[in-house]
């Protein structure tokens, strides 16, 4: 078996640009989930906000990048307010039954063929992402060496960019977080009615903290459309938003890097544990009867879901969570 | 008591519903309804200003979900209330604590994650750096911020938490945590502070403690209401009292006048408590209660007792 090229594949797909975007989703539900405690189970529907209000106004209507970037902005807070206005005097649990259900309506509309004239159907949107190709001083479509990987200019463009964004949303939440409106946040997290007994508007927290971390998770959806250059309605199913809840709960709820580490450690272990099964097959090193060329694929996530499951037991606060956290009973 | 107690209250009737000199808070025709159950049903009450008033009243007499009505934590039925000249019926949680009438829980909510020292600082009203667009930079409330926890560090001490000043809430005992939410409802700064069950779960020693605190608050010119059912508590702090009962303001006065009111006894006791019914035959017993036969169906009752006895439970319905 070929370790280092299993290795390395595994290093790569652990910070590519893909990863950058996923990063980013997940960074937003950080927001939501980890500091306000906002359960919320449609950030797929963020991502393909973000991902679909710059790609269609540019590839169907050619608008400009500079007037399409706003749109992301403006889409993500108008979806955020449509979301949070009937929900967010609910209870925890009724706010997760309908975020998925929205998130599940945006992308059947974009997979829809009634609307295909504008969101381009089960095609997606394609050629939308000429203001990042010209930006590029890379070649776009030379090869560069990332150790044993090799990858074209302009993904690795992006990847620069995704990890960018990353650094630039990671201190704008760690700003924001260190301050008395973060304090806010986590106030009602531990407990809503505590906060308003002090005085604090609950309700018009809990939408700031749904619009940033929607807007967040916009940006990370933008990211994952432009750096394969198609906006897919495919890549923003529920899986989106369980990879997310995924991420955060690996690399610790509520913390700044938790998004960061979690991403990194997730697909670099889903992509080692992957081509190593592929291997593995394909050298037959592992008997037919357990698993064979045509199931490898779904193993990955069995491994992934129990190291996930081992990880919630042993170490409930996340890799980098605090462990004085759970000493006692948070609720 | 306190000997000014007597002056204000002096001209005061002691029967439910009476008029104080200067009230603060004015409560008319409070209804909460519960499917049929009439949770409370307050026809008129006042709380005077600068004075330590008790709610006692039996379990499930109405006390929490009046403090949640007059909060904004509940929404009434029905009904008016004035806090300081403000009308608030009907008005959110938030902005009611914002008024300066601000309340703690029955089951205290200390806010578990966050350190003792970061619960005080929630506390404190109107913050530059509670802002979404201020947050991210520290110079806009860094002066704020440290003006703020001075004072928690007052309070803090006062309370005698300062060692714990850096320790996560959820680490601090049941009494501390009483102690560390009546402090952080003080960083608001209220006018009028509304403490559920202060003493529930707060050990002996540190009970004399928080009497003195809450005596304390009255002298910083607070008003103090509070639902307890701590007796001895409400003997030793308490200016006036005022007794719930199935909803209903069943009476008021000092805690001397209360003591010996015959509705309070019989509403914490059951009317007929000193009577041994079971030394009676049934007939006995009914007049005794007042209770009309017929009305009941007695019969039918006694049907069931048949039945019940017959399927074999001892202790059937008694």
């Amino acid at each position: 078996m070929n370790w280092s090229l299993i290795v390395w594949n595994a290093l790569y797909t652990g910070i590519n640009a893909a990863a950058a975007g996923y990063c980013l989703v997940a960074s937003g539900l950080n927001v939501h989930v980890g500091y306000t405690g906002l359960l919320n189970f449609g950030q797929a529907g963020f991502a393909a906000v973000g991902a679909y209000a710059f790609a269609i106004p540019v590839a169907t209507y050619g608008w400009e990048w500079y007037w399409a970037l706003p749109l992301v902005f403006v889409a993500s807070i108008l979806f955020a307010l449509l979301l949070g206005l009937p929900t967010l005097r609910l209870r925890a649990d009724y706010l997760a039954i309908v975020t998925i259900a929205a998130a599940e309506i945006v992308r059947f509309f974009l997979n829809s063929v009634r609307f295909t004239w504008l969101t381009g159907g089960s095609d997606g949107r394609n050629q939308f992402t000429g203001f990042f190709q010209d930006l590029n001083p890379l070649e776009n479509n030379a090869r560069y060496k990332l150790g044993a990987q090799s990858i074209d200019g302009y993904r690795l463009f992006m990847l620069f960019v995704g990890w960018g964004l990353v650094a630039l949303i990671a201190l704008l939440v760690w700003a924001l977080m260190r301050s008395p409106w973060g304090r806010v946040l986590k106030s009602i997290r531990e407990d809503e009615d505590a906060a308003r007994a002090l005085g604090k508007n609950v309700l018009m927290f809990k939408m700031q903290s749904l619009i940033l971390g929607g807007l967040i998770g916009s940006l990370g959806g933008l990211i994952l459309s432009s750096q394969q250059q198609s906006a897919q309605s495919g890549q923003f199913a529920t899986t989106l938003t369980f990879f997310c809840f995924t991420i955060i709960v690996l690399g610790g709820l509520g913390r700044v890097k938790g998004p960061i580490v979690g991403t990194i450690i997730f697909f670099f272990l889903i992509q080692l544990i992957d081509n190593t099964l592929e291997q593995a097959t394909r050298r037959d090193k592992i008997p037919e009867w357990l698993v064979d060329q045509n199931n490898y694929g779904q193993i990955k996530f069995v491994v992934a879901g129990l190291a996930l499951a081992a990880l919630v037991v042993f170490r409930p606060q996340g890799i980098f969570g605090d462990r004085r956290e759970q000493v006692f009973d948070v609720r | 008591m306190s000997v000014d107690t007597t002056s204000v209250f002096a001209g005061v009737t002691p029967e439910p519903g009476a008029a104080k000199p200067d009230p603060i808070l004015v409560a008319d025709s409070v209804r909460r309804q519960f499917g049929g159950l009439v949770a409370v049903d307050v026809i008129h009450a006042e709380i005077q200003r600068n004075q330590i008033t008790a709610l006692i009243g039996p379990n499930g007499a109405g006390k929490t979900t009046f403090f949640n009505l007059l909060t904004g934590f509940d929404e009434p039925d029905g009904g008016t209330w004035t806090f300081d000249g403000h009308s608030v019926g009907g008005t959110s949680a938030y902005k009611v604590a914002r008024l300066g009438m601000v309340r703690t829980f029955q089951l205290t909510k200390s806010l578990a994650r966050l350190s003792v020292l970061e619960n005080m600082r929630l506390g404190a009203g109107s913050q530059r750096g509670e802002r979404l667009f201020a947050g991210p930079f520290r110079w806009l409330w860094r002066g704020q911020e440290q003006d703020i926890t001075e004072r928690a560090d007052e309070l803090l001490a006062r309370f005698r938490l300062d060692q714990m000043r850096d320790e996560f809430a959820g680490n601090l005992s049941g009494g501390q945590r009483k102690l560390l939410e009546m402090a952080r409802a003080l960083m608001t700064d209220p006018t009028l502070i509304m403490l559920d069950e202060p003493m529930a779960g707060v050990n002996p020693a540190l009970k004399q403690s928080l009497l003195d605190h809450i005596k304390q608050l009255k002298d910083e010119g607070r008003t103090v209401l509070f639902v307890e059912h701590d007796m001895d508590m409400v003997h030793e702090i308490s200016d006036w009292v005022l007794v719930m009962a199935e909803g209903r303001l069943i009476a008021e006065g000092t805690a001397a006048q209360i003591s010996g009111n015959q509705q309070v006894i019989d509403a914490y006791l059951g009317a007929h408590h000193d009577v041994d019914l079971g030394a009676m035959d049934d007939q006995e017993a009914m007049e005794k209660l007042g209770l009309d036969a017929d009305d009941l169906g007695v019969e039918a009752l006694a049907h069931i007792g048949e039945t019940a006895r017959g399927v074999g439970e001892p202790e059937g319905s008694a």
